[in-house]
């Protein structure tokens, strides 16, 4: 299987002529790429840019002179002076020979084909193909496959182009569908029945030439036709992939990439593509809503925002505002601008952050765009799944390893599954990470001869002694032309995440190595870059849960699911006079917790400014119509603004705000950095690893039928490695109490040796963890009787 | 001399005699004149009357939801709306007809892949209030229903044009 030309490496430049037209093509580069760029059509099926080239479909087959038959156009490479024709008799023959031979096997079911309308066979056989067929024979027939909730099947379509195939195993690295048989019994399958589980696996949809893999969720209910394409972003991890919402009649069926080389390819995350069934979801919150001893009843807008700035206005400094990160910039900014205008600095969009001792926690920091992740050499993982946590991300960096051998280390608390090969793993428990990091960082300095940093930093550092392992990876990057220590989610949310930024940031400066430090979920970039961030004297996320204020503002999230320390949200939220909860959706806690409910328009259905984690601003136009009287934000916060009487609420238009963005560009960050020694624990001392689920990271995607029929969002169970269980006497055990602080709950056991040994791998943001203690932090087990 | 013989010739009354006999022929030949409703003109079976979408003769019905006749259909008068029904099928949740739109211009007939949607040679129908003008897809599985004969046999007889 030949591989498609890179770039990079071609410099010689020949000339080659098609059609009559001199082109200049590099050498080694494949026909169809040098015509492609020129805009000169050849049909294909089975070639695609990004994936390896493998000549199965013949559809391109063009004549070249001195060839004694027609060649395929993506499998022969350039020559000085080959004279190409792509619509000579001979070329067009042989297309049309392969169109007749494509759709001997191929069912005549366009009418209901969801491909229909959109089809690049359909497309191609008004050009090449007969009106009638001169085939009588019995057509084949293919056994359908059920590859799992998000695509669907209808394997007697297939044409057998293997872009799928070729999908999985080069960009997605899960290899999960191949070709079975030869000649007519071909088959593309999972070769044992069972699911496609890649995080990427929507994108075969697009690939698919013709109808046999189609978006199940989306099935049957809309045309290509009648839909109108929306540019939007995704929304549910800090890259926002650029994609176009189809709406029709207001509502959004779907979503496609939207090719940008530079956030996503071509390419889309399940993530991104399927969450927006979960708008739909019968829990929708429609009217507002207000508490009137003690039950809740149905009001209209005006009453509920009088009884909302009501409490605003009595709360005055005592606020307390927390933020999903998955608002717009500007209601970030009009959130910060009420709460500051009613005298209080509490707000905070760091929701799942336990450690706020780093002065920028939670702000990104990059010293090279996140595109560059696919040309590291070295790359160093501190705590972070990017797999999950960033698909796209994930992909880039599996990219560096594929195209440019890059060796690529890991420092996380479980060996996670990874699409591509790690030179050396640290698997540690966490609350062995910040040690082990110190050991890199020691490693670094002996290499590096960097004196150590002054302070408690320094002293850390130089009481650790590196061993082989450690030294493995200093040297790594230190060899490495480019260089890559990347903190993610794991690092972020970590209880001592001050301590591994910190200590990142050193190594990254001792060996010269670019550092990347995301900022955590969806539009966290945009909300610091608004300023929904606590000033001077204002308190972070998990200060204002701790000390209990008066009145809370709580938009669009769910206080079990969406913050750090569940238990202690609940406790804070309970004690508070009034909750203000912005939502887009009713849950039995919010209920119990509120006291006024504000239905709210989410982005897609909102419009505002988004910033990715390389600063990249989208300014976005509201996709789909909201249900019932559910409003876009900054409308609520206009309102509630106006009716508190604070300052800066006179606009009228979204623009007005936008406008003002730009005046917050400067994060301000408070102190400095503050780290005390991390306390030494025992060896019983068991930590949480709290990951949050790929799919339950936020309100929308918990609600997405689709992604949580996965396996990704399987049953929540306790994991710990063999040894733990040894330990703990938990080896017989199938279920086990898991006790944080007052908070206990009952949950099966899994005996899992990805674990580090005093980890515990109990993922965050489920049914059944969300009314435990921090995500990260100190745990017990109990087996059960 | 030309007025002379035109005041004679008036005197002779032939143009009320020419008169008298076209009346005198008419009077006498076939009435072409209908009493409708109690008599009716024969109609081509290519008649576009009122919609009917049809079934199966194992009462399976034919439409598929490809939606080819909302989307060929001039005035915008057919709404679809498809699912995926539960036995894997693609189908209609929806399909509203605007007969005010319509202009029974024959294109959805013409373009349905599976023969479904049928203009019918019925043309004598009212509504007694304006919301009716909507016919959804019961109604129209209904005409189907009752008209199957009379739909079947005109399809049959212009079927050799086809």
């Amino acid at each position: 299987m030949a591989t498609p030309h890179d770039e990079s490496t071609a410099t010689e430049t020949i000339t080659i002529e098609v059609d009559g037209r001199e082109l200049s093509a590099r050498k080694g580069e494949m026909i169809i790429q040098v015509t492609d760029r020129a805009g000169i059509d050849i049909p294909r099926f089975c070639y695609h840019e990004k994936l390896s080239i493998a000549a199965n479909c013949r559809m391109c087959l063009i004549d070249v002179e001195k060839a004694p038959k027609p060649l395929p156009a993506c499998a022969t490479p350039v020559m000085d002076g080959m004279k190409v024709f792509t619509q000579s008799r001979r070329a067009v023959d042989a297309q049309r020979g392969v169109m007749e031979f494509l759709l001997i096997n191929h069912p005549l079911d366009c009418p209901i084909c969801d491909q229909g309308g959109e089809c690049e066979l359909q497309d191609l056989s008004m050009g090449y193909g007969r009106s009638v067929s001169r085939f009588t024979e019995r057509k084949r027939v293919v056994k359908d496959k059920n590859i799992g909730p998000l695509v669907a099947t209808d394997m007697t379509r297939c044409i057998h182009c293997t872009r799928c195939v070729r999908f999985l195993e080069e960009i997605a690295g899960t290899a999960e569908l191949g070709a079975v048989g030869r000649g007519e019994h071909t088959e593309i399958s999972t070769f044992v029945e069972r699911n496609i589980n890649s995080e990427l696996s929507g994108n075969v949809i697009d690939l698919c030439p013709v109808g046999a893999l189609t978006n199940k969720p989306f099935r049957h209910t809309a045309r290509p036709w009648e839909m109108r394409a929306r540019p939007y972003v995704g929304t549910h991890d800090c890259l926002g992939s650029h994609l176009h919402y189809h709406t029709r009649g207001g509502r959004i069926m779907r979503a496609v990439p939207r090719d940008n080389e530079a956030v996503n390819e071509c390419w889309l995350a399940d993530r991104d593509r399927y969450s927006h069934f979960g708008l739909a979801s019968a829990d929708r919150l429609t009217t507002p809503r207000i508490r009137v001893d003690g039950r809740w009843r149905e009001t209209d807008w005006n009453t509920a925002l009088e009884v909302a700035a009501g409490s605003l206005k009595d709360a005055g400094q005592d606020l307390g505002v927390l933020m999903s990160p998955r608002a717009t910039a500007e209601e970030h900014l009009l959130a910060a601008r009420l709460a500051r205008g009613l005298g209080s600095e509490n707000i905070d969009h760091r929701l799942r952050v336990n450690d706020f001792s780093h002065p920028r926690t939670g702000l990104a920091r990059l010293d090279r765009p996140t595109r560059d992740l696919a040309g590291g050499d070295a790359i160093f993982l501190v705590g972070s799944n990017i797999r999950q946590e960033q698909p796209m991300l994930g992909h880039r960096v599996r990219t560096a390893w594929r195209k440019r051998d890059a060796k690529i280390a890991d420092l996380n608390p479980v060996a996670y599954d990874f699409h591509f090969d790690l030179v050396e793993r640290l698997i540690v428990a966490p609350q062995a990470m910040v040690d082990t990091l110190a050991r890199v960082a020691k490693a670094a300095a002996e290499i590096s001869g960097r004196s150590l940093p002054e302070g408690t930093l320094g002293e850390f550092i130089a009481a650790r002694e590196p061993d082989s392992r450690d030294l493995h990876v200093a040297r790594l990057l230190d060899a490495a032309e480019t260089g890559i220590v990347l903190l993610g989610d794991g690092a972020l949310n970590h209880a001592q995440g001050g301590w591994l930024r910190g200590l990142a940031e050193w190594l990254a400066e001792a060996l010269g190595v670019a550092l990347m430090v995301l900022p955590g979920p969806a539009n966290s970039a945009g909300a610091a870059a608004a300023g929904a961030l606590p000033g001077e004297q204002g308190l972070d996320a998990r200060a204002m849960l701790d000390d209990s204020r008066s009145t809370y503002l709580l938009w669009d999230l769910e206080p079990g699911f969406d913050l750090a320390d569940p238990q202690r949200a609940g406790s804070a939220l309970q004690q508070a006079d009034s909750v203000i909860a912005v939502t887009a959706f009713i849950s039995e806690e919010m209920e119990r917790l509120a006291s006024v409910m504000l239905p709210l328009a989410p982005v897609p259905e909102t419009g505002g400014t988004w910033i990715n984690a390389d600063g990249h601003r989208e300014r976005l136009a509201a996709v789909g119509k909201p249900p019932g009287q559910a409003r876009e934000g900054w409308k609520i916060l206009r309102r509630l603004g106006e009716m508190a009487s604070v300052d800066g609420f006179e606009f009228a238009t979204l623009d007005e705000v936008s406008d003002r963005l730009g005046e917050h560009q400067s994060v301000d960050a408070f102190g400095s950095l503050g780290l005390e020694q991390p306390e030494a624990t025992d060896a019983d001392t068991l930590w949480r690893i709290g990951d949050v689920p790929i799919y339950a990271g936020d309100t929308l995607l918990r609600r997405a039928p689709a992604l949580q029929q996965t396996t990704h969002a399987g049953p929540t169970r306790a994991h710990v490695h063999s040894a733990t269980a040894e330990r703990h006497g938990l080896e017989n055990a199938d279920r086990v109490r898991v006790i944080q602080g007052d908070a206990s709950v009952e949950l099966p056991l899994v005996i899992d040796d990805r674990i580090a040994p005093g980890g515990v791998w109990l993922p965050a943001a489920s049914c059944v963890t969300h009314e435990l203690g921090a995500a990260s932090g100190e745990i017990r087990l109990e087996a059960c009787r | 001399m030309n007025a002379v013989i035109r005041y004679l010739r008036s005197l002779m009354l032939l143009e009320l005699l020419r008169g008298m006999g076209v009346t005198w022929r008419f009077g006498r030949a076939p009435k072409p004149t209908l009493n409708y409703p109690e008599e009716k003109t024969p109609k081509s079976p290519r008649f576009r009357g009122l919609h009917a979408l049809r079934r199966y003769p194992n009462g399976e019905e034919r439409c598929i939801a490809c939606k080819l006749c909302e989307a060929v259909c001039p005035a915008l008068a057919i709404t679809i709306e498809s699912h995926q029904r539960e036995d894997g099928t693609r189908r209609t949740t929806r399909y509203d007809i605007d007969l005010f739109k319509c202009i029974y211009c024959g294109f959805c007939e013409e373009s349905c892949p599976v023969d479904s949607i049928v203009l019918t040679d019925i043309s004598e129908y009212h509504m007694e209030s304006r919301e009716e003008k909507v016919v959804d897809k019961q109604q129209l599985l209904a005409i189907g229903e009752r008209f199957e004969d009379s739909i079947a046999a005109n399809r049959e007889q212009d079927a050799k044009y086809r």
